[in-house]
């Protein structure tokens, strides 16, 4: 019974810990999505983040270096993205493939002598009393610093889009531009700033891979999950909230894969990785025809570049 | 006299060809910089790095396109770029974002080792062989493509994020095979099958340097070109991508139209994959492709989804692949330049076709403004 119990606790821990990743990019999306700008861009942006923020790290063993350097990198292909669609009004579903591409490929030729080197990374910080709780501390409280961060971000960011002044300006962009042009906001500033302010933020979830995840700088290391942070944002309702409850779902499905291989079952190691990629489908699925969209509130403008000229 | 900009009502025909062109060029100049600065990190001085990209671009260009055996490489390279590009070409035109190439391509390969390795093994005529595996690879990625074609129709699923997933599957189930029940035993370990026999190889050219897929690419290509501006197919497809509203309202089937261009985009780019197996490599490994069916992404849209630019362009883009592994073995530069190439091709392209739409008239200042 307490192999049982060990085996449940150490896989909540690692849930925790493969979902921090995601739910940093799906939180920077939700709010470049908001905004009403679709950004395909993130597995780019990510990989720019682990390679920007580990080279730092690696140099100047300063860590808070190191992710304002990943925030940085997140944030030039966050301006790169928004100048292309913002300003170029061109198709989003493009722009956001090539920087993709321009991500991977940029991280790939910065790291290419950072592979197999070992750099500074975020140490395990338990907190005390809360840590010693049974089940829950090991679970949530026996973290690196980025966790407890995201822990904050969520209920921040819920706070920032739902209740200030600010949140409320950006819900308007996305949902109506052209009523907020009318108020006197100035769409195109929101748009750059948000798509900027999601760069940043989804960069640091690259960041946590190659700084805490796994330590080290390995090409393509995302692997996909810049994709399948796009697909939880759906999943999410644009809600932060709920971001936080489908990163851990994927988290959990990625680390009860690794722990079946690590116990040894007889299902083939490649069938367990599939399980995230299949996942984001039957998730895709599920949240994917229009009149849920409109229930659920995507912002009305999503994908919808703004123009003055064009107004009707 | 004042200088104003306006947009366009339509923009001119000689831009379509001159935008593209004009977007690899500067794409290769801004890549130069990038690295003139990477190898300033490597070799301290700006002339020493300048030098050495002058070099490095020398290579890049002279090896594939101006020597004999690199043209073979880029030529063999040119062709699963033709096929996907092409695919994908079929559904970009109705606005279908099939970004899942690399897995349909992978799925097709798969589907001619199983044909040719294990399902056909007594069929020795060479003719029967080879068309049985090309039709169980282009069923193979059809069905691949099935997936999100169906989840598209009838759930409204993005079919973006679903098709790059099945991506990850598909690479992952290969994997499975060849480093498990398909594993060649006599392969020393190595990560791929045995090797396909005489007959379900295609026939060679140049002392066996080129196979022959180049021209069933070429000839794909005519036939596609054909059905886009001859057929109902053509006409239809044009105007679902234009206006979904549209061609609902002039009774066009919407839904049957996206099944079948993601279906037959994912057969084409399967096709790619069993050409790939009987053509070029023989057997399926792991990690075969070198993301062809992202690379074809940017082939399709560089040749502006017209199936004769696409193999133009995939010819000019199997080159850089080859250069690219050129520039990979003796400048110790990563794989991944040619992404970055290709994400400054496809903004370079978009760019300067944000900016073409609009045009720079000289105005004479006495002229009375126009009424607002």
């Amino acid at each position: 019974m307490n192999d049982v119990l060990a085996f449940i606790v150490s896989t909540l821990h690692a849930t925790v810990r493969a979902g921090t990743p995601l739910l940093f990019a799906v939180l920077g999306t939700i709010f470049t999505e908001r905004s009403g700008i679709v950004n395909l861009g993130l597995e780019g942006i990510m990989l720019i983040g682990a390679i920007g923020g580990f080279v730092v790290s690696y140099n100047t063993s300063s860590l808070l270096l190191a992710i304002l350097v990943a925030m940085i990198a997140g944030a030039v292909l966050g301006l790169i993205h928004a100048f292309f669609t913002v300003t170029l009004k061109i198709n989003q579903i493009v722009s956001g493939l090539a920087i993709t591409m321009l991500g991977s490929g940029i991280s790939g030729l910065w790291g290419k002598d950072y592979i197999g080197v070992f750099a500074k990374r975020f140490d395990i910080i338990s907190i005390p009393f809360l840590s010693d709780i049974p089940v829950v501390g090991r679970v949530l409280f026996q973290h690196d610093l980025l966790v407890y961060i995201s822990f904050i971000a969520v209920p921040l960011m819920w706070f920032y889009i739902y209740k200030t002044r600010g949140g409320m300006t950006l819900r308007a962009v996305g949902e109506a531009p052209e009523a907020a042009d009318a108020r006197g906001i100035n769409v195109f500033f929101v748009r750059y700033l948000y798509t900027i302010i999601g760069g940043s933020i989804t960069a640091i979830g690259g960041a946590y891979l190659s700084l805490a995840y796994n330590s080290m700088w390995i090409e393509n290391m995302t692997a996909g999950r810049g994709w399948i942070a796009i697909a939880l944002v759906l999943f999410a309702t644009w809600d932060p909230y709920k971001a936080l409850l489908g990163a851990y779902l994927f988290g959990g499905i990625t680390a009860l894969g690794l722990r079946m291989q690590a116990i040894g079952t007889h299902i083939s190691p490649d069938f367990l990785k599939m399980l995230p990629y299949l996942l984001t489908i039957v998730v895709l699925f599920f949240t994917s025809t229009d009149t849920l969209k409109r229930k659920v509130g995507a912002p009305a403008s999503l994908g919808i570049p703004y123009s003055r000229e064009d107004r009707t | 006299m004042t200088i104003k900009i306006e947009k366009r009502l339509s923009t001119p025909k000689y831009l379509s060809i001159v935008v593209p062109i004009i977007s690899v060029f500067v794409a290769l100049l801004i890549m130069f910089i990038i690295l003139t600065i990477f190898f300033m990190g490597r070799l301290g001085s700006f002339a020493a790095a300048f030098s050495e990209t002058c070099l490095a671009y020398q290579e890049l260009i002279s090896w594939p396109f101006f020597n004999q055996y690199g043209l073979y490489s880029t030529i063999s390279k040119m062709v699963p770029l033709a096929f996907v590009a092409l695919g994908l070409s079929f559904a970009y035109k109705m606005k279908i974002w099939n970004i899942g190439g690399e897995g349909q391509l992978y799925m097709g390969a798969m589907a001619a080792t199983w044909a040719a390795l294990f399902l056909f093994r007594g069929i020795n005529s060479p003719l029967v062989l080879i068309t049985l595996v090309a039709i169980f690879s282009a069923i193979a990625g059809a069905l691949w493509a099935l997936i999100p074609a169906l989840m598209k129709a009838y759930a409204k699923t993005d079919e973006i994020v679903v098709t790059l997933m099945l991506n990850y599957v598909a690479i992952f189930w290969v994997d499975y095979l060849v480093y498990g029940p398909w594993r060649d035993p006599k392969g020393f370990g190595f990560p791929g099958t045995a090797a396909f026999g005489q007959s379900a190889m295609l026939p060679t050219l140049f002392d066996g340097n080129v196979h022959i897929g180049v021209f069933i690419a070429i000839a794909l290509a005519i036939v596609l070109e054909y059905i886009n501006r001859k057929t109902r197919w053509g006409f239809n497809s044009q105007v679902v991508g234009d206006n979904v509203r549209a061609a609902t309202y002039s009774g066009i089937k919407v839904k049957s139209y996206t099944i079948i261009s993601l279906v037959v985009s994912g057969a084409i780019a399967g096709l790619g994959g069993g050409i790939q197996m009987m053509g070029m490599q023989h057997r399926l490994m792991h990690g075969f492709s070198p993301g062809y069916g992202y690379t074809a992404i940017i082939v399709a849209w560089l040749g502006k989804l017209n199936p004769i630019a696409i193999i133009f362009v995939s010819f000019l883009f199997g080159g850089l692949l080859v250069g690219n592994d050129q520039l990979q073995m003796f400048y110790k530069l990563p794989i991944s330049l040619i992404s970055i190439f290709q994400g400054l091709v496809l903004f370079c392209l978009l760019g300067g076709e944000a900016i073409a739409a609009y045009r720079l008239r000289l105005e004479k200042a006495k002229e009375v403004p126009a009424h607002e």
